[in-house]
This record gives structure tokens, sequence and C-alpha cells, in this order.
């Protein structure tokens, strides 16, 4: 009774293929948007939005991209970190040599280096799969990592391999600046938060539309998708490419408005695990899973650590680390026992319990 | 054989929109289909029956190409075609399964939808901003969606994910998403396997309504005898990889060869 979509009538189709068709739904995203713009650098101080908020957010893009291509069009993959890589160090040469070039055309620049790469990487696809594919995309995490750390035309042949990020301006030189150490946490969170919003948005749309459905149906029974007319190989490039395009802007993000330098410890094997495990957790193929999953991930280490001092516990710190470790893999292991589809069905549940309530059924 | 003739001359039966010629198909040693000739009038329904092993899914298989024959071409309006299963689609060959084969975490809308695929032009932009011709394109293909809904009665199950649904309904979503495609010939591998009499006779009489309706050729295997003599305008039975006899009803369930091949022979 709380959560209501009874009395609501479509009369056109336009209407009922809506985004949020219904309008309580509606609300609430556009409270939430509203207040992510406008609240949440008015309440969040420096610890927030700098530590908390922006990489959230930069690992919710990659984890939208991830999910394209592993929850939507099924094809798993190890390579997010190298994808993020990609784009990284191509964003940071496009800025530093085609300083003409605004800063957020250097960033979707080096998205769409990454989804060139991903392309590359994802034409044995259509041989391989499952396990097997993921193992193929492994060899471009260790090959694209070893590629970035060893040719120094690269990081325009700096001395210690990982060069700092100038500050830039939003354009050339006209606006605050969004990037490197002397940008305000409030404009770098604000630019952050607009790619991830309209990346959000695209992501949603292309997954109601014709390519979404495509990936899907190659998901979900790729010999049915062929005698549909889907070209198989087509698809899943296009899966590949949009889906590294995603992580080639969550790492160039990652590199200029959150660590102010191209680290490529940054982009190991581990971040590739990390946001595989955000797109488990928070469930394959939703786009809010993508972004609740980010959030689980990323802040249930930090509150593990701070829970004993919360609590007046004194705990040695290396004692709270292994603990860390040992929770959240129980965490992990309940989570894909009780709830296989992730975070984002819990919420559907959460919804359908809030539309019944109070009776039972 | 009066019958048609009458089809014929109301104009219901065309002249040939797919032929069959000379067809060997070996997998290794194994010979799935031995010289295989026919071919399928426009307008017809067309059954290919045969025992279990006959070879006839097989032969469907060359039809829309995911099977490569050894020797032997087919001609699909009047062309010489040996397409992939993307071609044949393009040029306007659809089908269904006989294990079910649709899209288990997609709604039965979005099954059908995907059936709309080859109609949809819109580049990835438009569709990425959900502007201009992407949607415009979404909009027009589902009203033709909700059509097929309406014709094959499935309209309260179209937001339910197809594989919660009971099996005869997952068949029925089959085939309105092969009919999205407004196919000229339409394969039905089995479209009653599995049913109960009445829904049986739904599956009949969709399948009547869609050659009178849209005047869809239909290519049917089926192993319900009743159902195949009361729908085929013709026949056509294998055995072993073999053609066996090739007629209207009546003729085939005379042939000797058939009810040997069927009921089997004394020694």
């Amino acid at each position: 009774m709380i959560y209501r979509e009874a009395g609501e009538f479509k009369t056109s189709y336009a209407a009922d293929q809506g985004l949020l068709t219904i309008p309580m739904d509606r609300w609430f995203v556009i409270g939430l948007v509203l207040f992510a713009f406008i609240g949440m650098p008015l309440v969040g101080d420096e610890y927030w939005l700098g530590s908390i908020m922006i990489p959230v957010l930069i690992l919710a893009i990659a984890a939208m991209g991830l999910n394209i291509l592993t929850g939507y069009a099924g094809q798993l993959s190890l390579g997010t970190g190298a994808f993020m890589a990609a784009g990284a160090y191509m964003a940071y040469k496009v800025a530093t040599n085609l300083s003409f070039l605004p800063v957020p055309v250097a960033i979707l620049a080096g998205g769409g280096f990454s989804a060139m790469i991903g392309v590359l990487f994802g034409i044995p696809s259509l041989r391989i799969k499952g396990f097997y594919l993921a193992v193929a995309t492994l060899a471009a995490q260790f090959f694209l990592l070893w590629l970035f750390t060893h040719v120094d035309w690269f990081v325009n042949y700096n001395l210690s391999g990982v060069p700092a990020i100038a500050d830039y301006h939003l354009f050339v030189d006209w606006g605050p600046l969004v990037t490197g150490a002397q940008a305000s946490v409030e404009a770098r969170y604000l630019f952050v938060l607009v790619f991830a919003v309209f990346l959000a948005l695209a992501a949603r749309n292309m997954a109601r539309c014709k390519i979404g459905r495509s990936w899907m149906a190659i998901r979900d029974m790729d010999i049915a998708a062929e005698i549909i007319g889907i070209r198989p190989l087509h698809t899943k490039l296009s899966a590949f490419a949009i889906s590294s395009f995603y992580c080639g802007v969550a790492g160039a993000l990652w590199a200029f408005c959150f660590i102010n330098n191209v680290e490529p410890g940054a982009y190991e094997i581990e971040r590739s695990f990390q946001i595989l495990f955000m797109i488990i957790i928070g469930g394959l193929g939703s786009i809010l899973g993508s972004f609740l999953g980010a959030a689980f991930i990323f802040l249930l280490p930090i509150t593990l650590s701070q829970l004993p001092g919360w609590l007046g516990l004194d705990v040695p710190a290396d004692v709270i680390t292994h603990l860390e470790f040992m929770v959240m893999g129980v965490l992990i292991i309940f989570f894909l026992i009780v709830e296989p589809h992730g975070l984002a069905r819990l919420w559907q549940i959460a919804k359908e319990k809030l539309r019944r309530w109070p009776f039972p059924y | 054989m009066s019958e048609m003739m009458a089809d014929n001359e109301n104009g219901r039966i065309g002249g040939e929109l797919l032929s069959v010629d000379n067809i060997t198909l070996r997998f290794g040693g194994v010979k799935a289909l031995t010289d295989i000739s026919f071919n399928i009038n426009k307008g017809e329904i067309r059954s290919i029956i045969g025992p279990n092993g006959a070879g006839k899914s097989s032969m469907l298989n060359v039809i829309n190409g995911f099977y490569k024959p050894q020797e032997g071409t087919i001609r699909f309006k009047g062309k010489n075609v040996n397409m992939k299963p993307d071609l044949a689609a393009k040029s306007g060959i659809a089908r269904t399964f006989q294990n079910i084969a649709l899209f288990k975490g997609m709604s039965t809308l979005d099954n059908i939808m995907t059936g709309r695929m080859l109609k949809m032009k819109a580049g990835f932009l438009s569709q990425a901003i959900y502007w201009g011709r992407a949607q415009k394109e979404e909009l027009e293909n589902r009203a033709f969606v909700e059509e097929i809904i309406d014709f094959l009665e499935i309209q309260s199950i179209r937001k339910t994910p197809v594989g919660r649904l009971p099996y005869g309904l997952q068949k029925r979503v089959e085939l309105a998403r092969a009919l999205a495609m407004e196919p000229e010939l339409l394969l039905l591998d089995e479209p009653m396997a599995g049913m109960n009499l009445e829904e049986k006779e739904d599956m009949s009489r969709y399948i009547i309504d869609v050659n009178e309706y849209f005047g869809t050729t239909i290519a049917l295997i089926e192993h319900d005898m009743g159902v195949v003599m009361d729908l085929s305008d013709r026949v056509v039975v294998l055995d072993y990889g073999c053609k066996l006899a090739d007629g209207s009803p009546d003729e085939v369930s005379s042939n000797q060869a058939v009810i040997d091949a069927y009921l089997g022979v004394a020694h």
C-alpha cells in the first residue's frame, strides 16, 4: 500500500515503454539525482565526497560496463582492469599532447580507445564461451598492463612511470578546475557525477532498445538469436566495444579525478575481480545493481574497519584487516546462496512487499 | 486431390516458393539425408513426417542454414541459396524449435520484440539517447507486436518472464516471435509435442489462421497423424534419411511403403 502501481493506466505505447512508468519511482529517482547534484556537495565533506562518493561513482561506471558485457550479453570477462587502464593512458596522452582539446573530450577519447581494444580482444568470443573466454580476456589483462608499463611512449617518457595529472579546467582554460590536486573536491565530484548519470541513462536506454534485446538474446539462446537474424559476431563485438568504452571512461576518471596520476597498480587483476564481484553482488543484467554493487563492495571494508572503533572495542589493526577479509568472504558466499540475483533483486522484492503492505499477500 | 485443386482455383496456393533438390547430408560416415527432393508452394501447409530419426529436423536445419549439405541445392523464391541462419531470416524464413528456444530471461513482450529485429534500423547513438528514429521504431514495432499478441491471445502474459510460463504458452510465445518476423516461410518443428488435446486444438487453429490471414507458407513437422492429415495440403514422408512418399494426405496414408515404415513389416 505504501508503494502503489495500481490505478496507473497508460493510454499509449509511448507511456508504457517509458523508463520509469510508475510515478512513485519517477519522483524517487528525480529526488535522488537532485540530491546527488545539489544536496551532496552541500552536506558532504572532503572525506565523504573525495574518498567515498568519487570512487564509488567511478567504480559504478566500470561495473555498468562489465554488466553490459557479462550481465546483458553473457560474455564473461576478466579484463576490466586492463580496459580501464587503456582508457586512462589514452586520456592522458590526449590531454597532454592535444592540449587544445577540453578534458572531457580527452576522457571520452580514452573510452573510445578502450572500445577499440575491447573489440580486438572480443574477437575470440565468437569461438570460445564461458570460462574459456574469461581466460582469453585474462590475456588482455596481463598483456595490456605489460604494454602500458613497458612502452614509455604511453607515459610521455616520464622517468617514474607514474605521471601526475595536471590541473585541467573544464574547457581548456575556461571553467572550474575539474582534475588534478588543485581542483576542489566538489568540482571533481560533480564532474564524475555528470559522467555517471549520463552513462547510466544511456545504458538503460540501450538495454530497453534493439541493441539490448539482441545482447540478451545472444546471452539466453544464441541459436534462436541467429534464426531471428541477429548476427552473433556483430552483437558480441558491439557489447565488447560499449562495455570497454564504459570501463575506459571509468579508468580515465579514476586517474584524472581520484588519484591524480596514472598509476598502473590501480588497474591490476584485483581491480577486474573487484568489479566482477560488484556486478555479481549487485545483480547481473541490472544498471541499478551496478551502483548498489559498487557501493557495497567499496564501502563494506571501510565499514568493517571502522566498526570496532564505533563499538568502542580496542582491536589491533592487523586483526581488523584479517577480519575484514573473512567477513567479506562470508558475506559474498552468503549473498550468492541467499540471493543469487543480487542486491537489485532484493530491492525489487522490497518494492513488492511495500506494494502489499500491511497484507501478507 | 480435388480439394487441392479447389484451393488452387481460389488462389490460396500459388507457385513454387522453395525447392529442395537432391539434398544429401552426412555427419562423418552417417548419412542423415540421402538425395531428398521436394518443393513447397506459396501459401500451402506442407508437412514433413516420418518415424524418429528419419531426418525431419535435419531437413529443416538444412533449409534455414544450420547444416550445410554435402550435395544438392536449395532454391528459395527462385534464387539459389546456401545461407547462414541470419541470412535465411533476412530472406524471410522463420522457425520454431522442437525444444523451446525462447530467451528465458526476457519477458514475453521482449521475446516477440526480438522477432522485429530486422525491421529496426536505428543507429546505436539514437538508441542510447532513446530519441528520434530509435524511439519511433520502438513504438511502431510495439504496435505491430501487440497485434500478434492479440492474434494469439497472450495479452495477459505480456510482461511475464517466459521462463515462468507453462509449456503450452511457451510454445505459443515462440510462434508469436516467429510471426513477428513476418516470414514468407514458417518452419514449425513439432509445434504440438507434449501438448494435451485441447492445447493441440488451439495450436492447430492458430496454424490454420496464420496460413489463412497472413497467407504464410508453413512447413510442419508433426507426429500426431490426425493433425497432419487434417491440416496439410501435401505431405512428404522420410524414413532413414530417404524420401518414402510425397503427395496429398490421402495418397500418403494409403501408401504401402509409409504404412510399413510406421507399423513395421512382417518378415
